[in-house]
């Protein structure tokens, strides 16, 4: 059997997501209507159907009461015959219209859920299009993923039933207790005196067992995390014979599991026999107690004509009754879980599309044409939050086709610079230009688009490398694609692959060494024409001999483009017009390879490996 | 399926396995014999002539039988938890331990990610499967024969219903099934196609955003967003029959012995109350047949987590030390040599990473091994601990072949600093002594001033007792490749492999790790892959590889002589190093 690549069914998002409770229950609410308002059609008719559906159980079961009287009445048999018809026959009508009406109701609900879903989905994805860099530098990309998946899942399994379950056992509940009143008065009392207590029980018993299922959770979570952290260094724990502390250390944990798992489960387990037996004792008392008013009112103890009286059909009919009596108390207590956590998921949803998107973008803002690439930074000032400036007071400038590196220990602000030119953040104070116009004033998709970036995090789409090349510009023929990968040196690798530029490319190009996935970069960004680049450590993976070979590639990448370069092995960055070493957001050093080295300054110290980088 | 291998973890708890579903017969039988006797409650005290006393002693034997249930349902759930629990619980450590057995070629094979939910989602899927299917496999088959029993005990004539609307039943839930299961099938592919464009969206948002590509994206996501919505509207579609078709069954049975009942109870062949009973009979068949349709319907979810399960447990690792010739055997010296390795990762492929490659490093010497990315470095320096097999050709350490040792005493031999080096969570303490568990705290600062780390480390407000993140990440680049060598030489390895270990370190600390290690490690014998031609200058045999061969072999001098792949790395380099 091969080994089955990739996380299973329900992807790895779920693992460590508990249940919680809504906050803001009633806006939340509102809001979902106004999704749901979009199919009201729909759901009037699904109201409708649960209407009649409900309405016909009950009645059915009713229905019994004439029927088994006749059964025991005084008439001779011919006219029994025919009554007997004829209330089944009103009954397979009543049993028919609610088989209907609950598939009608089941089919109409399935279309509303999945349209709702859909279009959550569908806001939802489009609001994070629009959510700034910072929202997904700020958030785990495992929250936001499980934000679609966990959070629109428990949405959906609430409109998939709850809601009509819910409206179907409140109803019947209801018109049940009538019913019952209808029928027998101190009966009815005595079937309902039990309810109460089930409710206490099932409550203290969901209560505990909420208590040991976070216990276990937790305990989940980390066994979970030293799965995770200690396969992930298995290679480590093999090369120093660990393996058996590994195991020891395992064992430990997932005893402890073990333990809270057996205590957790079984508290949970305990409510499902303890609900039956209420019940049955429910069951018991109202059989016990009809049949002895029956009996009373047959043998004349009580008067026909009195509240207590019973005959044999309404005992028959409140035995049915309290056993099916219990199912939507359970019912709506299960619902009640389930409403809940999907209200708390919405919430979730609704957080992210109530998110601050990247100012919006005003149709009279400009559109660059034909930029020379002058990009001039003055005095900028920034910080992520606000009590910590990352950038201090920072001005430099590129002229059209010149060459800008930053050098800096991590954390010094290069990144950071260039977030700001592509305005993946804005400033804090300071200008930033392009062509002498304000980048605030630049229509920021038009900025981008004459921008090209290539960062040391490389990530590929799902798709053939021909097109995850073409990314960098759509309208690019196969030839513009293929002198894009010569070019960035990544053609001679692509053609030895199984297909050639056809070859697909899955799990974020999991086949291909860091260093191919960032040649293949590279070319995405040299088909781009923008006349801005930015390399953010662009070559960290690749050797130093190919390197030099994409080097000259690169010359003619940069020609006529004004280029930042970020890099930590300073051989890349020599022929650069001018660079700055950045320490702690500020600009410590600037000149050429040749000015600096003169100075005997940090830059000479990192360049002759005195100092170490990081 | 698989059950054989699966029953070795459930042979110590098959007490528990057994106990669980019988316990829960209490349910059934209390189930079954509940009815029969408010039949007779209804039949012969209020209906009949047996008088109040005789309902007073039907309704205490009904509390009797509910005492009885629910010590049974509980005591039942209890067992099927434990069973469960501990089942699933030993499953995961076999997992684990399994894991721990894996060869690097396993590891690779399976990756890391398809391990950890292996040993995560899927293992409580199985234990939820399980839990629920201990409860259910006696309890709802139990009432189905059950209640059939009952009904025909009462009225043979009137239960036959049964056996069509039975049959009837059974058919349409499978033919939904049949319809049903493609259909899922479709809605599963949509979800994760759906999660992996979301994923792949969210990874990639700064290149999205650079090009301006958010409209692409939003059509992208569009399409994967309607084909799941169709797809779960399809198999819902079909689903949602059920319900409707099996209330329709139920409905017809109950008016059928209506009728048929009615009319006997009419010509006076039945009690009213036996009639209420066989309908409630009726009910209670019909839905545990549903249970058993919803329990089939789960388990095909879980079957896929018995699969998942099972082919890590059924991976014969693909290195072992069974047939070593010398399993006590320890490396004493640290002479490694090669005699013409080939070495591919898997036998499908068609290239060798390493073709044909013989050289020796002696003891106590050093050996460099430079060359560009892809050549085959790493994969070289992986057959010494054995970390890999070599496709042909051996690999001898004191001229013993590594197959020849016991995995243990080879690796304990053999110090490595891997590429992608790991830190574990925990103190700087723990970490380094991974090296050995023995190790005092003043082994423990030697040998992390050795690795010029003691300095660094002492500097810290808790000094070694500094708490690292997972992965090392409170500590940068730098500091940790030198906590991986402190690590690495508390081994006291008679043969120590450096992969790329020092490129994040400055060269005048690098410098300094170098003459460490020829002044305090002269028995033992140092491997040093490196990208930076400095770092192996000093060496007393450089190899220089190139696409899996040995292109030059020899020291910096011969080789900047005689070897244009050296002289093209070198010079590649040399302009850098004018200080």
């Amino acid at each position: 059997m091969p080994p089955q690549m990739g996380p299973g069914p329900g992807g790895r998002h779920g693992r460590f997501a508990a249940k919680s409770k809504p906050k803001n229950t009633k806006a939340t609410i509102k809001r979902l209507f106004g999704y749901i308002g979009k199919e009201k059609y729909k759901v009037m008719l699904g109201i409708l159907c649960v209407l009649v559906s409900t309405g016909t159980n009950l009645a059915a079961t009713y229905m019994i009461k004439p029927i088994i009287n006749n059964l025991g009445a005084d008439l001779d048999a011919g006219e029994k015959i025919i009554n007997l018809a004829f209330g089944l026959a009103t009954m397979a009508c009543v049993y028919f219209t609610g088989v209907l009406a609950s598939f009608i109701q089941a089919r109409t609900m399935i279309r509303v859920s999945q349209n709702t879903l859909r279009r959550i989905r569908e806001d939802l994805f489009e609001k994070l299009q629009r959510l700034g860099v910072r929202y997904y530098d700020t958030n785990a990309a495992g929250d936001i993923m499980s934000r679609f998946t966990n959070d629109v899942d428990n949405l959906g399994q609430m409109f998939d039933s709850t809601v009509l379950h819910m409206i179907s056992g409140v109803l019947t509940l209801i018109g049940t207790i009538i019913l019952m009143f209808i029928t027998n008065v101190p009966l009815a009392i005595v079937t309902l005196v039990l309810a109460p207590l089930m409710a206490f029980v099932s409550g203290t018993i969901a209560k505990r067992t909420r208590k040991y299922f976070k216990q276990q959770q937790e305990q989940l979570g980390k066994v979970n995390g030293y799965i995770e952290e200690t396969i992930s260094g298995q290679k480590v724990v093999k090369v120093f014979n660990h393996e058996n502390v590994a195991k020891a250390d395992f064992e430990k944990l997932n005893n402890e599991l073990r333990d809270l798992q057996v205590k957790a489960n079984f508290s949970g387990g305990i409510m499902g026999p303890s609900m039956n037996a209420l019940s049955q004792v429910s069951y018991t008392v109202t059989a016990f107690v009809g049949s002895t008013l029956t009996l009373m009112t047959r043998i004349g103890k009580i008067g026909t004509a009195s509240f207590a009286a019973l005959d044999i059909g309404g005992l028959t009919l409140f035995v049915n009754y309290s056993r099916q009596f219990s199912r939507p108390i359970n019912e709506i207590s299960n619902q009640i879980n389930v409403v809940m956590s999907a209200l708390a998921g919405a919430e979730r949803v609704f957080a992210v599309m109530d998110e601050e998107p990247e100012s919006a973008n005003d149709t009279n803002k400009v559109k660059l044409k034909n930029v020379h690439g002058d990009v001039v930074i003055e005095n900028v000032t920034f910080g992520y939050n606000p009590d910590k400036t990352v950038l201090k007071n920072v001005s430099m400038y590129a002229h059209p086709g010149q060459k800008i590196a930053l050098v800096g220990s991590t954390g010094a602000g290069k990144t950071t610079i260039t977030n700001l030119i592509t305005r993946f953040y804005d400033i804090d104070s300071g200008k930033i230009t392009i062509d002498g116009i304000d980048i605030k004033d630049i229509d920021r998709d038009s900025l981008r688009e004459n921008i090209a970036v290539v960062l040391q995090d490389t990530h590929l789409f799902t798709g053939t490398v021909m097109e995850n090349i073409r990314y960098g510009r759509l309208d690019a023929t196969d030839d513009e694609v293929r002198q894009a990968a010569v070019t960035s040196c990544a053609h001679s690798f692509i053609k030895n692959m199984p297909d050639g530029y056809d070859t697909v490319l899955t799990g974020d190009g999991a086949n291909l060494s860091q260093g191919q996935r960032q040649l293949l970069n590279i070319a995405r960004a040299a088909l781009s024409k923008a006349p801005i680049l930015i390399l953010d450590e662009a070559t960290s993976s690749v050797d130093t001999k190919t390197e030099q070979s994409i080097n000259r590639g690169m010359d003619a990448l940069m020609e006529n483009r004004t280029t930042f370069v970020i890099a930590h092995r300073l051989s890349t960055i020599r022929n650069s017009n001018a660079i700055m070493v950045l320490e702690n957001g500020e600009i410590i050093e600037r000149g050429t390879h040749e000015e600096l080295l003169e100075q005997k300054g940090r830059y000479y110290e990192l360049y002759t490996g005195l100092k170490e980088l990081d | 399926m698989c059950v054989k291998k699966y029953f070795k973890y459930i042979k110590p708890y098959r007490l528990y396995f057994i106990l669980g579903p019988l316990l829960m017969l209490t349910e059934v039988a209390g189930e079954i014999v509940l009815p029969k006797l408010v039949g007779g409650m209804i039949d012969n005290g209020a209906n009949g002539m047996a008088g109040q006393g005789f309902i007073v002693r039907q309704a205490l034997m009904m509390l009797g039988c509910i005492c009885l249930m629910i010590t049974g349902g509980i005591s039942g759930h209890y067992f099927a938890i434990k069973a469960s629990v501990n089942f699933s619980s030993d499953l995961r450590k076999a997992v684990f331990d399994k894991v721990q057995e894996f060869s690097f070629g396993d590891i690779d094979s399976f990756s890391a990610g398809s391990l950890i939910t292996r040993l995560t989602n899927d293992i409580t899927q199985i234990m939820n499967i399980t839990r629920m299917g201990l409860i259910m496999a006696v309890r709802s088959p139990g009432m189905l024969i059950g209640g059939i029993i009952m009904a025909f005990s009462i009225n043979k004539s009137l239960a036959s219903v049964l056996l069509v609307m039975l049959p009837v039943l059974a058919f349409s839930i499978f033919f939904i099934m049949r319809m049903a299961m493609p259909r899922f099938a479709r809605m599963q592919k949509g979800i994760d196609n759906l999660n992996s464009t979301t994923q792949e969206n969210i990874a990639n948002v700064r290149v999205i955003k650079s090009f301006v590509r958010q409209d692409r994206e939003k059509e992208k996501f569009s399409d994967a967003n309607g084909e799941l919505c169709d797809a779960t509207l399809g198999a819902l579609k079909v689903m949602v029959c059920t319900m409707p078709v099996m209330t329709l069954c139920m409905n017809i049975a109950t008016l059928a012995t209506l009728w048929r009942g009615g009319n006997v109870v009419i010509a006076g062949g039945l009690e009213v109350g036996s009639l209420n009973a066989i309908i409630q009979y009726i009910t209670q068949i019909l839905s545990s047949l549903m249970m058993v349709s919803m329990m089939i319907i789960n388990s095909s979810r879980a079957i896929t987590s018995f699969k998942r399960v099972g082919e890590v447990l059924d991976t014969v690792p693909d290195l072992s030390d069974a047939d070593a010739q010398h399993p006590e055997k320890t490396v004493t010296d640290g002479k490694v040599e090669f005699k013409n390795v080939s070495f591919r990762y898997h036998t499908s492929n068609k290239d060798n990473v390493l073709s044909d490659v013989s050289f020796v490093a002696e003891a106590g010497k050093t050996l460099g091994i430079v060359g560009v990315t892809g050549s085959g470095k790493s994969s070289l320096v992986q057959l010494i601990p054995r970390l890999y097999d070599v496709t042909s050709g051996e690999v001898l350490v004191d001229g013993v072949n590594v197959k020849d040792y016991s995995m243990k005493n080879l690796r304990d031999g053999v110090g490595m600093v891997l590429q992608k080096n790991v830190l574990f969570s925990g103190s700087i303490t723990e970490n380094m002594r991974w090296g050995d568990s023995e190790a005092d705290m003043d082994k423990i600062r030697h040998a992390a001033d050795l690795a010029q780390a003691d300095a660094f480390v002492t500097s810290f407000t808790d000094g070694y007792e500094t708490e690292l993140g997972q992965g090392g990440s409170n500590v940068s680049g730098g500091q940790k490749q030198r906590l991986c060598i402190a690590r690495a030489l508390l081994k006291s390895p008679k043969i120590l492999i450096l992969d790329d270990s020092t490129s994040a370190v400055d060269t005048a600390t690098e410098s300094r790790i170098r003459k460490v290690f020829n002044e305090d490690l002269k028995d033992t014998t140092k491997i040093i892959i490196a990208q930076r031609i400095s770092s192996v200058i000093e060496a007393d045999k450089i190899i220089v590889l190139n696409d899996g061969k040995i292109a030059g072999e020899g020291t910096h001098q011969e080789l900047l002589a005689d070897c244009s792949e050296y002289q093209d790395i070198y010079y590649s380099q040399a302009e850098k190093e004018v200080g």
